[in-house]
């Protein structure tokens, strides 16, 4: 019984195309952290100057502040950006994927 | 261009590596100070709602899956509060406070660094976790392998992880009560032990989630109230923060004798990075154990059984996140307060310029500078509540890994029913505790820093690959997974036990003695652990290795679907 309901969700063309979109998409996303993370990591090894250079003549706070708080900002939108996806576009899919097997 | 690379590779990690300040700095060796009654009456005030809290979770806690995952009933929302009070350990909110008094922007890169590995669990693990487990990481490395194998390694994993950082939560609990409250070591011991026990006794995993997101709110309200005091006294400007941080130090600077223009430039210093990578492999390695060791912690792991589905799984890490990268950010501010409110006060400095106490100080000086007494006993009760919290999930995820693993699995083969299974749950969570509180006073005077780093670089090397692997790759094998397994295990063990922070800090060797230079063993004892199973999984041509690799299929299926997964006990 189980066996065939698993074969149906296996021969599902929805089954077959959620999951390389819901890797792929994964995927983009953890690329684009490494190279936000890792992006900000380099400055700091090789242009602390310019981390370092003010915002404006005058200004104490300086560039690397708001890129700081931007990294922080930029993970909880990447992950709120793919959890936003995944429950509605995703998880309506896996439904219907679901639904279509128990039939 | 070599030089470059490996300056580059160095600093890559440089933010997570200064994590370990925001896993556990050392918090030992403090003086005691004077009994603080104010503290003392609202932590009672904490116990008593928790207490009571606890009465009405043992009355949910009937079958083993209550004990475990709050009968799958705690919702996406409070799960990442939870979650993210597992996080936001005392040391992290003192810790981290300490780094941005201490190296300003650098501070800042030690909290990035804690908080990208966040994102790599959501894309990855979250979904799987929640629909191919029950209770215990086991559950999901072990869905298509051998029981047997499997589940002793999972629970020797667990375990190791645990004892470490249970081990040095306790210590931590010892000397930081100490400090705030007035109390003698070993009664903060035995209270932090007796107090854990009764919550995961008689309240199990209800209990101690209730207790994470009260204190996660607690905690969350007591940094917001100091960084928006902070920012009023700045009229809500961060460049004029900034500015007194920097004439602050510059201060500090000219006072310690310095030249006008070095003083100028020690200011400025906490405006950019400075430059502290003194040995890039360390830092690579110490960043690989705390990005990649929190997707192998147990007690972070067990979270996500304890929701009903999926969407709230992902939902629970988008919260978790939330409020983290939230708390990091206010930290920061506090930091800076820390820098233009205490240390500016010559009242609070020792003869040679630094914070009296120590600089674990900062954030409570900085809320007793705002907030007068009744708040400064407020923080206080806010950080032993959270070490209380802490400790408790960790008993719980240990009490788990030898009641359901070894237990019901290993010994019963899969037939215990739920009371005995819950009865040997219990069992082990006294065991625990009493272990917890007589290691905990007898580690007292031991230095301790190097536990935390290592129960990370234990669950990266360990825990982490097998889950991974098991979860993502076909070809992997019950063989493949424990012998990599163990190796991680075992290595990440030995050469912690030969590098500086045992060898020559704790068993007295003479300095430069030691085998293994580095600081952290997760860069080697990790890609072991990966190189391992892959080898021998590829070599692995068992008949269990045939039926473990067709049924990869159905695994993936339940997977990405939650086809068959544990739904929550409904009651």
């Amino acid at each position: 019984m189980s066996d065939e309901i698993l074969a149906r969700i296996r021969a599902n063309p929805k089954y077959q195309e959620l999951k390389p979109r819901r890797s792929g998409f994964g995927t983009l996303l953890s690329i684009l952290m490494l190279v936000v993370y890792y992006g900000f990591i380099a400055l700091i090894a090789f242009n602390k100057e310019f981390l370092g250079t003010p915002l404006a003549a005058g200004v104490t706070t300086t560039i690397g502040i708001p890129m700081g708080m931007g990294v922080i900002l930029f993970t909880v939108a990447i992950t709120g950006i793919y959890v936003n996806r995944a429950n509605k576009e995703f998880d309506s899919l896996t439904a219907e994927v679901l639904k279509e097997a128990r039939k | 261009m070599s030089r470059r690379l490996v300056s580059l590779l160095g600093t890559l990690l440089l933010g997570a590596s200064g994590c370990v300040l925001a896993a556990g700095p050392d918090l030992g060796h403090v003086e005691k100070q004077p009994v603080n009654v104010t503290a003392i009456i609202l932590f009672v005030g904490f116990v008593a709602v928790t207490l009571w809290i606890t009465k009405w979770a043992a009355a949910r806690t009937r079958s083993a899956a209550d004990f475990y995952t709050a009968g799958g009933g705690i919702t996406g929302f409070q799960n990442g509060l939870a979650i993210a009070g597992d996080y936001m350990s005392a040391a992290s909110f003192l810790g981290i406070t300490a780094a941005v008094m201490t190296g300003g922007f650098d501070g800042l890169i030690y909290s990035i660094g804690f908080l990208v590995g966040w994102p790599v669990v959501t894309f990855l693990l979250a979904e799987r976790l929640r629909n191919l487990g029950k209770f215990t990481f086991a559950d999901v490395a072990g869905y298509r392998f051998q029981p047997g194998p499997i589940r002793a390694f999972a629970a020797s994993g667990t375990l190791v992880v645990v004892a470490f950082y249970l081990i040095a939560q306790m210590v931590g609990a010892g000397s930081l009560i100490k400090l705030l409250f007035g109390l003698d070591y070993w009664i903060a011991v035995v209270l932090v032990g007796a107090l854990m026990m009764i919550y995961v006794l008689f309240g199990g995993m209800t209990a101690t989630t209730w207790v994470q997101i009260i204190k996660a709110c607690l905690l969350l309200t007591g940094v917001t109230f100091m960084a928006i005091m902070v920012m009023a006294k700045f009229n809500f400007s961060p460049e004029a923060l900034f500015a007194e941080g920097v004439r602050v130090k510059s201060q500090l600077a000219l006072a310690a004798g310095k030249s006008q223009e070095e003083a100028t430039k020690a200011g400025l210093a906490v405006m950019r990075p400075g430059g502290f990578v003194k040995d890039p492999i360390s830092a690579i390695s110490f960043g690989m154990a705390l990005m990649f060791g929190t997707a192998g912690l147990p007690h972070i792991l067990m979270r996500f059984f304890t929701v009903p589905d999926a969407k709230q799984a992902r939902k629970s890490v988008f919260w978790a996140t939330t409020w983290i990268g939230y708390f990091y950010i206010l930290i920061f501010i506090i930091g800076f307060g820390a820098i233009t409110l205490v240390l500016s006060d010559p009242a609070m400095l020792d003869a040679k310029g630094a914070l009296k106490g120590g600089a674990n100080m900062a954030a409570v000086l900085v809320a007793k500078h705002v907030g007068g007494d009744v708040f400064f006993g407020f923080i206080s009760a806010v950080a032993f509540a959270t070490i209380l919290a802490v400790v408790a999930g960790l008993t719980l995820s240990g009490a788990s890994a030898v009641s359901h693993d070894i237990y019901a699995t290993l010994l019963k083969g899969n037939k215990a029913d739920s009371a005995s299974e819950l009865r040997v749950s219990r069992i082990t969570t006294v065991v625990l505790g009493i272990v917890a509180v007589v290691l905990g006073i007898a580690f007292e005077k031991q230095n301790i820093a190097f536990l935390v780093s290592l129960a990370f670089a234990v669950a990266a090397s360990a825990n982490f690959p097998v889950l991974l692997l098991s979860v993502l790759w076909k070809d992997c094998t019950t063989k493949g997974a424990v012998v990599g397994g163990f190796l991680g295990l075992i290595s990440s063990v030995g050469l912690t036990v030969v590098s500086p922070a045992v060898w020559e800090a704790v068993l007295g060797n003479p300095k430069g003695s030691a085998l293994f230079p580095y600081t952290s063993p997760a860069l080697f004892s990790m890609t072991l652990a990966f190189l391992a199973i892959y080898i021998v999984s590829k070599l692995d041509n068992s008949d269990n290795a045939k039926a473990e690799r067709a049924a990869f299929d159905a695994q993936e299926l339940r997977a990405e679907t939650g086809f068959g997964a544990e739904g929550p006990s409904g009651h």
